[in-house]
């Protein structure tokens, strides 16, 4: 039976509410890769990629057509680096990052993700040499991104690791100099990373995972706030339902698109992340939500309690639409991907300090977020490690993913274009805490009872 | 496979009809119509189906596109399933 309005309302969201997929992202484990000759090792990773991922893109479009839904990007996730070329008898992994970027553009995929490492106890020799490649496998390759976990509820904050990290970001920031340091928006360091995320940059197949599977990742902030408008003034349990709502229609877009894709595909679904994931367009912003809820700018009082309520009713609305819930589920709020975001920033009132408040309630962190290109390595590692103790000690997500952008100061911005949008540089605290930072060594993990 | 076509533009004579015609041509068998004029403007939904020998989806689409340019009016074909997931439990 035929629903006038229902049908008119999904197109009004297609056409006018920027209601898209925002990405179906191929999870490929590459543990069947490692070898101890480096060539061969590069060699079966491409190989195996370009395989099984061969058909995603023209499956991914054929989807897009026939049910009427922009599926935004088609990426790929593979296993960590650091694991699968850790048996591998040479001391540069950039290769690696080149058979990687490779087999994408075979593939015709818009991102890879999975140069990554997982350290939040300890690093291994594999580890470690994944970490120093990281600076030149970002400027030499196109669509490769990577991850480092560097901290764990159960491990704890590996600050060894979050020293090298903040050295790392600056030094891929000095490498893409000539593009703003491009090379940082593709580089996120976690604690507690997922193993089944499908967003960039942070995304990598976890060695639990299977073989392969599918995975994809919603989006559509515009139509909550679009949904929103009809509820101005009215209180919170109705903001709640009305979000909930418009959040499992969302969702259920997701997991249509995913059951056809895997199916098609003949690679197991994996899981729908039900995140709102904005974009710099005008009208697909979180910020414009949080203000659709009575808040003059976001980053004003009030903004932390207006996304933990819209964090926790997207997932809540979006559990029941989906068989499989995973991947970083929450409200985005990268800063230089949302125009809402970026105005705020530039009027001063949404700051590097507000946005740590912001990230205890959402998914995911300090995210996209330009600084000065002379802000020293110490002082990035000490606003990982804040954003790290945020996550271990309250049990989630969190990651940083900061821009030193070189030759710039607070008052300028960066430009990136695409769907990584454009950023004023933020200012961060001239303070030094470079004696925090040298002392090294691992924050134990927190307890788990006597919470206050 | 069912698929919804919606039909917008301008309101004109004919428009049901040269839609319905290019449909016979490809195959398709018509289920269900519902159409509406506001303001000037005439909304239509279908609810269609493929009947032995119609075309694939994608060629049904572009041949769809192009009538929709020769007519001035919006028409798109979506699968069924997109509207139903969204909009029933």
């Amino acid at each position: 039976m035929l629903n006038h309005h229902d049908i008119m309302s999904t197109i009004d969201m297609i056409d006018h509410q920027h209601l898209d997929i925002r990405t179906i992202t191929m999870g490929i484990s590459l543990l069947d890769c490692a070898d101890p000759d480096p060539a061969v090792c590069a060699r079966k990773i491409y190989d195996k990629i370009c395989r099984r991922a061969e058909q995603l893109v023209p499956v991914g479009c054929a989807v897009e057509r026939e049910l009427g839904i922009p599926i935004v990007n088609k990426r790929i996730s593979v296993t960590p680096i650091a694991i699968v070329a850790a048996a591998c008898q040479t001391e540069d992994f950039v290769p690696f990052a080149r058979a990687m970027d490779a087999a994408a553009e075979v593939c015709g995929v818009d991102f890879i993700g999975g140069f990554s490492a997982l350290v939040q106890k300890g690093m291994s020799t594999g580890d470690r040499r994944l970490i120093a490649a990281i600076p030149e496998a970002l400027s030499q390759t196109r669509v490769v991104c990577s991850s480092v976990n560097v901290a764990s509820t159960r491990a704890g904050i590996n600050m060894e690791a979050v020293r090298r990290m903040g050295q790392t970001i600056k030094k891929t920031a000095e490498l893409t100099a000539d593009r703003d340091g491009l090379g940082c928006a593709k580089l996120v360091v976690f604690c507690n990373a997922v193993e089944d995320n499908p967003f960039m940059a942070g995304a990598f197949y976890g060695v639990t995972e299977g073989d392969c599977s599918v995975s994809v990742g919603v989006s559509g902030p515009g139509v909550v706030c679009h949904a929103l408008q009809a509820v101005r003034g009215r209180p919170f349990e109705e903001v709640a339902e009305t979000i909930k709502k418009t959040a499992f229609r969302i969702t259920r877009t997701g997991q249509l698109v995913a059951q056809e894709a895997s199916r098609r595909l003949g690679v197991p679904f994996g899981v729908v992340d039900l995140s709102l994931a904005p974009t710099p367009a005008v009208g697909d912003s979180v910020a414009r939500i949080l203000e659709e809820l009575g808040l003059e700018v976001c980053g004003t009082h009030g903004t932390t309690a207006a996304l933990a309520l819209l964090n926790d009713a997207v997932k809540k609305g979006g559990l029941m639409a989906s068989s499989s819930v995973g991947g970083l589920s929450g409200a985005f709020i990268p800063v230089s991907e949302d125009e809402g975001m970026i105005a705020a920033a530039r009027s001063g009132v949404l700051t590097i300090d507000k946005l740590e408040a912001m990230t205890c309630v959402c998914s995911v962190g300090l995210d996209m977020i330009a600084v000065p290109g002379d802000t020293p390595a110490e002082t990035i590692s000490a606003i990982i490690a804040d954003e790290a103790a945020v996550g271990m000690v309250n049990s989630k997500t969190t990651a940083v993913r900061l821009i030193p952008a070189p030759g710039k100061r607070v008052g300028d911005s960066v430009e990136f274009g695409g769907l990584l949008g454009s950023a004023p540089i933020m200012p961060v605290h001239p303070e030094s805490s470079a004696g925090f930072i040298a002392r090294g060594g691992r924050i134990p993990a927190p307890m788990q009872s006597l919470k206050n | 496979m069912k698929a919804i076509i919606t039909v917008v533009g301008p309101d004109r004579v004919g428009i049901i009809a040269e839609v319905c015609t290019l449909l016979a041509a490809q195959k398709i068998s018509v289920v269900e119509i519902s159409q509406t004029i506001m303001e000037g403007t005439f909304t239509m939904i279908m609810l269609v189906e493929a009947t032995p020998g119609a075309p694939e989806f994608s060629v049904l689409q572009s041949s769809l596109s192009d009538k929709s340019r020769e007519m001035g009016v919006s028409i798109r074909i979506q699968r069924e399933d997109i509207f139903n997931a969204m909009h029933t439990i």
